[in-house]
């Protein structure tokens, strides 16, 4: 027999019990894991693409295939976000009249607490900073970020996140605190379990990525843009990208800190939240709430920059009020920062303290209002092509501004009296982050897929998924809109009163309409590939786009420009068109290119071991990861061998190539 | 599930049904009940096609409530949503509208590509929502204010003002890890789990939880308020219709939150000095021991009435000190403010609290240790809990098993009292 | 920075850069973004001094700042780190004097005396600690060792980051590379020198008229 305390040396407080083999949704998870997992190994290992994968996609520093990574990241984990959701409503359908339902408390709590930290920090996120990262560098003229190898790092660091709440899944348990691990419950003294430490390290590994993607991608904007780009002559998408990514700047070192010092009170036994010996939890509600509001705009300013060139495009107009655009973009960004206490009007803050927090969050509806007026406009007096990145758009304007009407109604303080955590209020930001930042993700995914991959992707399939999310989305949430109103709260896992019981039931059908949604737009993937040689864009330029990215060939060489574009107005490719542009045939140079780089995935290989380690309490393994982990950042360093050129004639070829392609 | 039980639950959590079964129901009351069925049953069948039409007909809490207060919120959402449609009204209309005049193919629509700026229209697009923010602010402003839960009530109901000479019923709430301790310092009696109310009177609660954020919400008679450990909040209301209503906490605390619930239920004069008269008969007693025993984390907990509870409890309660020999919070910060902090060279917690309160232990008992200070012997292994509990709890042989905390089988009991836990 | 386009003539807008040199220095990216980096630091510790603030005067009845805190000890280490800035900018001119030997020289001191500081600041810690002022004891301990040694915390990397920095300018002597990442770490140093100095303001000297 083992000596039980070197047991725990080296495992620390893991051991056989931290599986759940009496679990049998989560046996059944992971048997397909294992399964799919080892067919996707045996695959790339038999068609030898390990050292593709390596040297083309994991280590390379090329924006946009960080931003197709990216992408591939968030509908990986929108897929488990989505399934967390199907058991909740599965769940709240069943659960009546006395019955339990088919999760006990446990699991249940587990669930809902996953589906909110997946979709927000490892769906919504991964897929805005994917879209940014690939289109945003294309339309300003650049031939990459600004920093290469640290794109690479943020996306590997933010992997390294989701993978730990992935095997959170499989070992140990996941936080049963809420999406925000709100304290008291996730205080050392609730929530003694792992769960609470998935999720801080989880969250602060992905973190650090967010912090530093976004200082790149702000740089990138500010000093990386083609000659003659004015800040008032860049597109629409790239101003909301860049308020984005200001407010992302400004915003995740709050929450990282927040969460650092709620690691302190676990680790190390201070006081910051607890209960007593001074400890203030409601400063943590402050502090993930003054990250948390802006947060919303995060997401949702990138979509509406994506609208604003979807509606321009589809209606062959300039998009109407180009300026008042930038300034509702810019007046949303800085007053996000005014209205956190909305999230808890009923703590007891004062009624003049209410009412200005409620008053500032109403302001914001009149931005947003000037923005859906501008989209408005312009689709008035053009000539709308009903493709699909436009049905997305209208279904967005149509669900959006109901989404933003509870919104305000929510912030009238006594209102939010009664609407507060209930699931009225679920339904509202779920109709603002649906039919906001999905519905514009899935509109951005479809407008530039093409550009991405050089064809189309497949209209019925597409149809079919587009239906299946609108509809779905209205058949769910409607009567979770109703039960709120009805004085339902959030986060319940069985219910009493029967009545409610058809309106839960109509929402899992809901669901169930969303899922066809998703799988129709996997087939469509599948479906797209397999007919790509038909639906080849050879132009660069399928939708008659008015912006830079649509300058070049589809997908675009490494380089971007093969000579750096000069910008002499807003709309600059529709005005190269309009005068006649002509792609030059000759005289290419050598083109300065960053080197691909391995540093990012080792480095985000040892913050995955180190935040497993800590989880665990294995601290010899933390040692020596956090030590592995500082010398290879010193080595990265030592490197003085960033950049290469791509010589002219190599240039010369892949132009031709693409000329020719478009010429035929 | 038996079918009496069935009856129970559909009865007992409805404010309407409730009042139908309820001796004092009129029979008017009983025929609008049936009504208000009827339009809520034609409004499920219209389910998702007019989902408006819904929420008229529903009769539930928020929107049909049986307080003054709840019912002007109600009033505030009705009017601020009706000022909101005056914009979003048109704004839809003139997406669907747009959208199919001007798609591609109808030749008769004027296309017109240089349409890309107009002052006057962006002059209106921005003043009309804000003309509608500035409404909406003012009454919000004016709502916020009149309805803030710390300011004594004006009005009974409506037109009926409140008598001046009346101090407010005080009642003292207490969340606890899962259940809801009522506090009746002017009765001198306590409930778990059950919050009876004379109608028509003004009460103000005084809210504090033990361990939990909590959220002390009865949608029929106000907004929710937050039950904060180590914090008092306090919260104006009056119900003004008798009948038994739902209540429970409307924010997440831990593994038995849905559970949290407790009866609501509104009587007159006559039926709570009855109510107080009954509890007094009930000879139990929240002293200190029964105190600390009910505060431990339990679910499903059955309604239970004190005849008597130790003097200024609330008070202890949430300057954490109801155990004896622990400092009360409001010592500690009086000392800290006066004295500058307690004895550099006495590091004890207690160090200079009253005598009998100055005790080396934190208010709560000792803290756990930081993970990073746990000896390898120290660290409990972290088992995957999640598979489902098996019914007949260990008991002492395992005293931290969560399954200690089911206590819904002490319902049949205590008897003569009401079931107010799910069975 | 050239933008001559594709008719150099200037009679109708062009659409590309023919002649195309590097159309930014790459020193130029690198400042902007370290900037960003350290006001998102900066914005750590403003976290942390809020936090400080809410939590200052819980004592829990454990010892108040006037008890604890040793200003002379402060002082000396307040010292240190200012000395520590002013080397640093005399190995900034050195380096912009090209004199490479002079540059490390002056790193060195700025790398004893932020040792100095590092010193200094664990000795008053330990010295806290074996008096039961434990980061553990109450909420304003608690945000005290939290503020203070975040500082103390950047400091140290600083310091690692010095030593790197000489080990690579003996390596390849002042290039275009090291002068950047000499820009960046003076960057770096000053930003914790302005911290401190909120830091002594705020934590020792408040606290202790407090």
């Amino acid at each position: 027999m083992i000596d039980p305390s070197l047991l725990k040396t080296i495992f620390g407080r893991l051991s056989f019990e931290s599986f759940p083999i009496h679990e049998p949704i989560l046996l059944v998870t992971f048997a397909g894991v294992v399964v799919m997992g080892s067919a996707l190994l045996f695959a790339v290992t038999k068609y030898r693409l390990w050292g593709w994968l390596w040297r083309e996609w994991f280590t390379s520093v090329d924006h946009k295939k960080i931003g197709i990574m990216y992408m591939i990241l968030g509908i990986i984990m929108l897929l488990r976000g989505f399934a967390d959701a199907v058991m909740m409503r599965l769940q709240q359908a069943i659960a009546f009249g006395g019955s339990d339902g088919y999760l006990n408390a446990h699991h249940y709590d587990q669930v809902f607490t996953a589906h909110g930290t997946i979709m927000i920090f490892f769906v919504a996120i991964p897929l805005v900073v994917g879209l940014i990262n690939y289109v945003m560098p294309l339309q300003i003229g650049a031939r990459d970020v600004a920093f290469p190898f640290l794109n690479n790092l943020s996306f590997w660091l933010t992997v390294a996140g989701a993978l730990l709440v992935m095997v959170s899944l499989f070992v140990g348990e996941f936080s049963r605190a809420g999406w925000l691990n709100y304290v008291p419950v996730s205080n050392l003294q609730n929530s003694p379990d792992t769960g609470p430490d998935y999720y801080l390290w989880a969250l602060q590994i992905a973190g650090v990525g967010t912090t530093l993607s976004a200082i790149n991608m702000v740089t990138t904007i500010i000093k990386m843009r083609a000659p003659g780009m004015t800040m008032m002559k860049m597109p629409v998408f790239c101003w909301t990208a860049l308020c984005s990514n200001v407010l992302a700047v400004a915003i995740f070192p709050i929450l990282t800190a927040a969460f650092a010092l709620l690691m302190l009170d676990r680790y190390v036994g201070t006081n910051f939240f607890t209960n007593d010996l001074g400890g203030n939890p409601m400063m943590y509600w402050n502090l993930v709430w003054i990250w948390g509001h802006p947060e919303v705009y995060v997401l949702v300013l990138p979509v509406f920059g994506i609208f604003s060139e979807i509606t321009s495009t589809f209606s062959g107009k300039r998009l109407f009020g180009y300026s008042s655009m930038v300034y509702a973009t810019v007046v949303i960004t800085i007053l996000s920062f005014l209205v956190w206490l909305h999230h808890f009007f009923t703590m007891g803050s004062g009624a003049s303290v209410n009412s200005f927090f409620g008053i500032a969050t109403m302001v914001i509806s009149i931005p947003t209002g000037a923005k859906i007026f501008n989209w408005l406009f312009t689709m008035y007096r053009g000539q709308i092509r009903f493709e699909l990145p436009m049905m997305w758009t209208v279904a967005f304007l149509l669900t959006f501004t109901v989404g933003g009407m509870t919104g305000v109604l929510l912030a009238v303080p006594p209102a939010d009296f009664v609407l507060h955590n209930s699931l009225f209020l679920v339904a509202h930001f779920h109709n603002v982050i649906i039919g906001g930042v999905v519905f514009g993700l899935f509109a951005g995914m479809y407008y530039w897929f093409p550009k991405a991959f050089g064809f189309r992707l497949d209209p019925f399939w597409g149809k079919v998924s587009f239906w299946g999310w609108v509809i779905g989305y209205w058949v769910a949430w409607t009567p979770i809109y109703i039960v709120g109103l009805m004085g339902t709260t959030r986060r319940v896992r069985h219910f009493e009163d029967p009545t409610l019981q058809p309106f839960f039931i109509v929402a899992a059908i809901g669901v169930g309409i969303i899922a066809i949604g998703i799988l129709a737009f996997l087939i469509q993937i599948a479906v797209s590939i397999r007919n790509r040689e038909a639906l080849r864009d050879t132009t660069g330029d399928p939708w008659d786009g008015r912006t830079l990215e649509w300058s070049t060939s589809s997908p675009p060489p490494a380089y971007n420009f093969a000579f750096t574009p000069v910008i002499h107005d807003l709309d600059a490719w529709y005005d190269m068109k309009s005068r006649g542009h002509e792609r030059p045939a000759g005289g290419y140079r050598p083109i300065h290119m960053p080197r691909n780089t391995g540093t990012g995935v080792i480095l985000s290989g040892l913050a995955l071991v180190l935040g497993f380690a800590m989880v665990w309490y294995i601290w010899w393994l933390a040692v020596l990861s956090f030590v592995a982990l500082i010398a290879v950042t010193i080595g990265h360093t030592f490197n003085y061998n960033r950049d290469y050129y791509i010589p002219a004639d190599e240039v010369a070829e892949a132009e031709r190539a693409s000329l020719a392609a478009a010429g035929a | 599930m038996s079918r009496d039980r069935g009856r129970e639950t559909r009865f007992g959590l409805l404010s309407r049904y409730a009042v139908s079964t309820g001796s004092t129901a009129t029979r008017d009351e009983r025929k609008e009940e049936a009504k208000g069925r009827r339009v809520s049953q034609g409004a499920l069948r219209r389910l998702g096609l007019i989902p408006l039409l819904a929420l008229a007909g529903c009769q539930h809490a928020v929107l049909n409530p049986a307080g003054d207060v709840a019912l002007q919120q109600r009033n505030l959402i009705y009017a601020s949503t009706g000022l909101m449609l005056i914009i979003i009204v048109p704004v839809l209309i003139l997406i669907v509208l747009f959208a199919w005049r001007y798609r591609k193919g109808n030749r008769d629509a004027t296309y017109d590509p240089k349409f890309d700026h107009s002052t006057s229209l962006e002059l209106v697009i921005w003043s009309a929502p804000l003309l509608i923010i500035i409404a909406l602010g003012a009454l919000t402003w004016s709502s916020t204010h009149l309805l803030d839960p710390f300011r004594p009530l004006d009005r009974v109901a409506a037109g009926k003002p409140i008598d001046k000479k009346q101090v407010p019923m005080l009642v003292q709430v207490v969340a606890m890890d899962w259940k809801w301790l009522f506090i009746y310092p002017e009765q001198g009696i306590a409930t778990v789990n059950e919050l009876v109310l004379p109608v028509d009177r003004q009460v103000r609660f005084d809210i504090t939880s033990t361990n939990m954020m909590n959220s002390f919400y009865a949608p029929t008679l106000a907004g929710m308020v937050y039950a904060m450990p180590g914090m008092r909040s306090t919260l104006h209301a009056v119900l003004n219709k008798p009948g038994e209503f739902e209540g429970f906490s409307a924010n997440y605390s831990g593994a038995g939150f849905s559970d949290m619930r407790f009866k609501l239920r509104g009587v007159d004069a006559a039926g709570f000095a009855r109510f107080v008269s009954d509890a007094k008969a009930s000879g139990r007693s929240l002293s200190t021991p029964a105190y600390l025993q009910l505060e431990r984390p339990s679910e499903k907990v059955p309604a239970i009435r004190f005849a008597a509870f130790q003097p200024g409890l609330f008070d202890k309660v949430y300057n954490r000190c109801v155990r004896p020999g622990t400092p009360c919070m409001s010592d500690v910060m009086m000392r800290d403010q006066r004295a500058g902090g307690g004895d550099p060279h006495d590091m004890r917690v207690g160090s200079g609290m009253p005598q009998g309160r100055d005790t080396a232990e934190p208010p709560r008992g000792t803290k756990p240790k930081g993970a990073l200070f746990k000896d390898a012997d120290e660290i409990a292994p972290a088992p995957n809990v999640t598979k489902e509990r098996k019914p007949g709890a260990p008991g002492s042989t395992q005293p931290d098993s969560p399954r200690n905390r089911d206590m819904s089988f002490l319902l049949p009991t205590v008897p003569g009292i009401a079931r107010t836990a799910r069975g | 920075m050239s933008t001559h386009s594709m008719t150099a003539d200037g009679a109708a807008p062009g659409f590309y850069v023919i002649d195309e040199e590097e159309h930014h220095g790459p020193g130029a990216s690198t400042s902007l973004g370290f900037w960003i980096y350290l006001m998102s630091d900066a914005l750590i510790f403003a976290t942390l001094f809020a936090t400080y603030g809410v939590l200052s005067t819980s004592y829990a009845g454990g010892p108040a700042p006037r008890q604890i805190f040793e200003l002379p000890l402060v002082a000396v280490n307040t010292a240190m780190l200012l000395l520590s800035s002013i080397t640093f900018g005399m190995a900034a001119i050195a380096a912009d004097e090209e004199r490479p030997g002079a540059t490390r020289l002056w790193l060195g001191i700025t790398a004893l005396f932020g040792a100095a500081f590092v010193g200094i600041e664990l000795y008053e810690f330990a010295s806290l600690i074996a008096e039961g002022a434990t980061p553990q004891r109450s909420a304003f301990l608690s945000g005290f060792f939290a503020l203070v040694g975040t500082h103390g915390l950047h400091v140290l990397c600083g310091l690692i980051w010095i030593g790197v920095m000489l080990v690579q300018m003996s390596l390849h002597g002042l290039n275009a590379d090291n002068r950047r990442r000499l820009m960046c770490l003076g960057m770096f140093w000053h930003l914790l020198d302005v911290v401190w100095i909120g830091v002594f303001t705020f934590v020792y000297l408040l606290g202790v008229l407090r």
